[in-house]
């Protein structure tokens, strides 16, 4: 499996977007947030339609990681409007925000799996408690096929402590994925993974989005795991959005800062 | 002018964060009559405060009242009221002692620990992470800490007050020559209604201040290193401080109601 995996490389079919609506999920319009004095994001502006994969490229420090947070309500906006399906994340109230965000996947740059509990009893926190299932057969069956959609079945009665870094990461893509989000957001899905590990999981990515047709924002440092995943690519400095095209078009472009991050990738 | 400056950020950062722990406040009661009771963490919690505490309770409370023991018989022995000082002993240890030491013991050992632990679990996005899921983190953490201090401290107050009496009877029998039951017939006589109902009430509220501190102090600290150090270390002082005021205010309601 690896080696086949590791043989060739895969890119994304243009066939592979005709199954895709025009439906809107996610619209960003002049988001703008400043922590202190520090103005973050200055003028933020983003579709994602149904089904549709962007990664957004960016230096360390720009961003990024926010403007996700702004997506789920876990930081307010100062400016501008943040709707996810249509709705104004700001103006839901607590239930809403509730029904919205179990809609809505995210994986945390670090993980953040819950250290007091054992994977499995991370796999099913979210399960019992938003979804409300307690039949314990469905529990089971659904934390044994996400923990093998991520490679780590053997890993489900061990606590966090005793995984290593990478495989943390994994158990933290299974725990978003075991809800079945329409919209998955990655905070860099495979940095610190080797490559293959990191090949497996951006074909992951590639393969929830066919199968569930789930829509997916993508910040991620490696370009392997962008060209694999992406149908559109972002490029963010200094609060703003500067780049936007497919990646063969960013790739083939003549703009110094956009030809920066593509040095490696011809 | 300066001074005036310095003075008046430091009311308004203070006024800000009486606002703060107001709405934390509110949170927690919102959320205890919501329903979704996290019984299994509920109990989990009781257990880890029980265990954690028990040893140094028991300890300190033996000691404690085997050195009242010595040091009030002296004084006694000078009024020739040595048969008064098993009757001294409960009092002073069920109105006072052994609720105040084992909350102050229970202040550096819970508050410090919820304020750590929820405090890098912030740190390492887990709270994030468990309300991104759609689940209530307040629910689950806070609610179930707080309401198992506030069940165990009460708990552990009354252990440590059996104790205290165990270490005075093992004083008394150095110089005094008294039994067992007798001592016991005579902690118990000096007892009555005024006396452990106040007393049992105010425990309840040492542990709900506790809980309520260690929780707000980790649950809203900052995202640095640093700060889980922080949220332990003034989760300590601040829980001791309230422990003290509502001692003190314990009293004076106490004499109003009784007296
Ligand atoms: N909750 C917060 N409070 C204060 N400042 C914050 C907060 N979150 C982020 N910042 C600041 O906002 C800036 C952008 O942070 P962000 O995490 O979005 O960067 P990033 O683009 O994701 O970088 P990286 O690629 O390293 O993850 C940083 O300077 C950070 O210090
Ligand atoms: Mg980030």
């Amino acid at each position: 499996m690896a080696d086949t995996v590791a043989q060739q490389p895969i890119r994304r079919k243009a066939a592979d977007q005709s199954d895709r609506t025009d439906e809107t999920v996610i619209e960003i319009k002049g988001l703008k947030k400043a922590f202190g004095n520090k103005e973050v994001l200055k003028n933020i502006n983003l579709t994602l339609k149904r089904g549709e994969n962007i990664v957004v490229l960016g230096r360390s420090g720009q961003g990024k990681s926010v403007t996700i947070q702004c997506i789920v309500g876990l930081l307010t906006p100062d400016e501008g409007s943040v709707k996810v399906f249509g709705q104004e994340v700001a103006e839901l109230n607590n239930e809403q925000l509730k029904d919205l965000r179990t809609k809505v996947g995210f994986l945390f740059q670090s993980g953040a799996l819950y250290d007091s509990m054992t994977v499995r009893e991370n796999m099913e926190f979210a399960l019992t408690r938003v979804l409300k299932i307690k039949d314990q057969a469905e529990l089971d069956s659904r934390v044994m096929e996400v923990l093998e959609g991520v490679g780590l079945p053997e890993a489900a009665d061990k606590m966090p402590s005793d995984l290593s870094g990478g495989m943390r990461k994994r158990v933290g893509l299974a725990r978003t994925l075991i809800v079945k989000p329409e919209i998955m957001l990655y905070d860099e899905p495979t940095t610190g993974l080797d490559p293959i590990t990191s090949r497996e999981i951006s074909e992951l990515i590639l393969e929830m989005q066919k199968k569930f047709k789930t829509s997916s924002i993508i910040i991620t440092h490696d370009m392997d795991c962008a060209r694999i995943t992406s149908d559109r690519v972002v490029i963010m400095s200094e609060g703003e959005y500067v780049a936007e095209g497919t990646f063969d078009e960013l790739q083939q472009s003549d703009n110094e800062f956009v030809k920066s991050y593509f040095l490696d990738t011809k | 002018m300066a001074d005036q400056v310095i003075s008046s950020s430091g009311w308004k950062k203070w006024l800000e964060s009486v606002g703060d722990q107001t709405v934390f406040l509110s949170r927690f009661f919102r959320n205890v009559f919501r329903g979704g009771f996290e019984w299994s963490e509920f109990v989990r919690q009781c257990y880890e405060i029980g265990y954690r505490s028990l040893t140094l309770v028991g300890i300190t409370s033996f000691i404690m009242g085997l050195v009242l023991i010595l040091q009030l018989r002296p004084t006694l022995v000078e009024f020739g009221a040595e048969s008064m000082l098993p009757h001294t002993l409960s009092v002073s240890v069920i109105r006072e002692i052994g609720p105040v030491i084992t909350a102050i013991i229970c202040a550096g050992k819970i508050a410090s620990s919820i304020g750590a632990e929820l405090g890098s679990m912030k740190v390492t996005e887990q709270i994030d992470a468990m309300e991104v899921s759609g689940a209530n983190p307040v629910q689950y953490l806070v609610v179930t800490r707080i309401l198992a201090t506030s069940f165990m401290v009460p708990l552990l107050a009354m252990l440590g007050d059996v104790i205290s009496l165990f270490g005075g009877y093992f004083a008394l029998n150095f110089t005094d020559d008294i039994s067992f039951t007798l001592y016991f017939t005579k902690c118990v006589a000096a007892l009555d209604f005024t006396d452990y109902m106040p007393a049992l009430i105010k425990t309840i509220f040492f542990g709900f201040a506790i809980g309520f501190v260690g929780c707000y102090k980790g649950y809203t600290s900052d995202k640095g290193t640093e700060s889980v150090g922080i949220a332990a270390n003034s989760a300590v002082v601040t829980a001791s401080l309230w422990i003290f005021f509502i001692d003190m205010m314990a009293v004076q309601i106490t004499n109003l109601l009784y007296y």
